[in-house]
């Protein structure tokens, strides 16, 4: 057994949102720097010891919370509900338990048709060890998440930590309203060791970690489209965020979605012979394309807004 | 089975159906009347955003004509497709799209049936079979969320010590019964009898209720603890201020 944040119950309250890096932070670290200041409640916390029923079939540790932080808190002094994954526990996989919770929440959203969502991704996907409880987890949350949004509920996607969100954790983030993503934190499907495993390293090299971040990472997505905002590695960047985008969000519905499909059509219509990111950024109209990998943040999101105002109707 | 046999079985008062290098897309007449509109994916095919972007547009175009016919999604499918260019493009988008379609048709009055006939894995399965409202499977189909020499890798596990703790437990290893014993699978079809029947029988049956396939898992031992930490989660959040 291991309790992710021992060290952060011994730390002092010294930590600061500004100052605090998000893909260094723990889960919990993150919930409690992202609301305000002694808001959050937990549900079914660590104390209840909840933990996966399937792990010990493989003789692997535990963890009383199964990875995920569930509960309410205030953003700004408004009601939201948080999700958020400890990438460091499983490379935060789903789950039996881990999937549940979330379900759970996205189903109280739904009903309470208004108190927004704040996901916190950090994950690689799907659990293998209980791969098809995980699998099936996620088709429930991408349920669950939609219904919220038919409801009118708003459901914001926060992605900078360790594991990324790849595998179903990508198709969940590509449900909900708006993403903000930091520049590590890739999204994707496949990841790049799943590539280089099954089609081979000429298809895509994992160890390239400037191919990783140009191809998966945030400045990538915010410039293709793939997220609204691009947020640079602080906590308190993400709370700005995370409070515009729940003010952004659409109304889901026939239009959303009619307009997405117009959007990732065209897409493949601009990009669909592009070999490389660099070449999407060029065909974007990025004067000086070679030099987004390195550029700060502020710059970056500068750039960015010029070449592609973020849309915030079509998702 | 094979494919044509199938839709054969399925609509003997006729079908469209065209399959286009693994994308399958088309109307068919109902036996019981009416029609129903067709999508999937076929030959074990992996599924990329230029396949997705296809059948999110039939599905679209389906609800945007009106009319309240169910939408079958039948899947033979392999993976996501693995590569640079589906990445680079943002296939996580393109599949969430295409689940989306199929979730908000379904909650528009169009009961969406998802038909298993072959493999799935991962993605794939998500994006098709698994963002139905019922999915059912016919005997022989072999869905694998992940397989098992990738599992053996990711674990450090030897195949045979797999196979053996697959005994124990459904909730990892590949195939139909396991996959259905944790609740995904709703039922698997009789294949010696008429397909048209059964798709009656089983649209008969669907009711409005939300998603049961926690419960259906708890029911059935695949899933012990998913449908009491959903529900108890959600209550805890509703009653919380």
């Amino acid at each position: 057994m291991n309790i992710s944040d021992r060290e952060t119950a011994t730390v002092p309250h010294l930590a600061n949102s500004k100052t605090v890096s998000w893909y260094e932070a723990s889960a919990r670290q993150r919930v409690q720097l992202l609301l305000d200041a002694g808001s959050f409640h937990e549900f079914i916390g660590p104390e209840q010891r909840e933990e996966s029923p399937h792990l010990q079939v493989f003789d692997l540790p535990t963890q009383f919370d199964d990875g995920i932080i569930i509960g309410r808190g205030r953003i700004a002094g408004a009601p939201v509900f948080v999700a958020a994954q400890e990438g460091r526990f499983m490379g935060g996989a789903f789950g039996e338990v881990h999937g549940a919770k979330l379900t759970g929440l996205l189903r109280a959203a739904r009903d309470t048709k208004s108190v927004p969502v704040l996901i916190l991704f950090d994950t690689g996907g799907v659990r293998l060890q209980e791969a098809n409880a995980g699998e099936l987890a996620i088709a429930e949350i991408m349920r669950a998440l939609i219904e919220a949004r038919m409801a009118g509920v708003k459901i914001v996607g926060l992605i900078g930590g360790r594991a990324g969100c790849y595998g179903g954790g990508g198709l969940i983030a590509g449900c909900c309203s708006a993403l903000a993503v930091s520049e590590q934190g890739r999204i994707g499907v496949s990841g790049p060791e799943v590539i280089e495993t099954n089609r081979g390293v000429e298809e895509f090299n994992s160890r390239d970690r400037a191919l990783v971040w140009r191809t998966m990472g945030g400045k990538h997505r915010r410039l293709l489209g793939g997220a609204e905002a691009f947020v640079d590695e602080t906590i308190q960047s993400f709370r700005s965020f995370a409070l515009h985008l729940i003010g952004s969000a659409p109304v889901f519905g026939a239009e959303v979605l009619k307009a997405e499909q117009t959007r990732l059509e065209q897409r493949l219509q601009r990009f669909g012979l592009c070999a490389d990111a660099v070449d999407i950024w060029k065909a974007e109209g990025v004067a000086d394309a070679e030099a987004v990998p390195v550029m700060a943040a502020a710059d970056f999101n500068d750039l960015a807004n010029k070449a592609r105002e973020p849309r915030y109707d079509a998702r | 089975m094979t494919l044509d046999d199938i839709l054969t079985s399925l609509f003997p008062k006729g079908h469209d159906v065209a399959n286009d290098k693994g994308v399958l897309l088309g109307s068919a007449l109902l036996q019981s009347g009416g029609s129903a509109v067709v999508i999937g994916v076929a030959g074990r095919s992996p599924l990329g955003v230029d396949e997705a972007i296809r059948l999110s547009r039939h599905v679209l175009d389906a609800v945007e004509q009106g009319g309240e016919g169910p939408i079958l999604v039948l899947v033979d499918s392999d993976s996501q497709r693995m590569s640079k260019r589906d990445e680079l493009l943002g296939l996580n988008e393109y599949l969430a799209h295409l689940a989306k379609c199929l979730i908000y048709a379904d909650m528009q009055g169009r009961p969406t049936v998802g038909l298993l006939y072959g493999h799935s894995a991962a993605g794939a399965f998500l994006a098709t079979a698994l963002a139905t409202r019922v999915l059912v499977a016919l005997p022989g189909a072999d869905p694998a969320v992940m397989d098992l020499p990738s599992m053996s890798r990711v674990t450090k596990l030897s195949i045979d010590m797999l196979k053996e703790k697959a005994k124990s437990t459904p909730v990892f290893a590949p195939g139909l019964n396991n996959l259905a014993q944790t609740g995904a699978v709703f039922t698997i079809w009789d294949e010696k009898t008429s397909l048209a029947e059964q798709l009656q029988t089983l649209l008969g049956s669907i009711q409005g209720a939300g998603d049961q396939r926690d419960r259906l898992g708890k029911h059935r031992n695949g899933r012990p603890k998913a449908a009491d930490i959903a529900e108890r989660v959600h209550d805890l959040a509703l009653q919380s201020k």
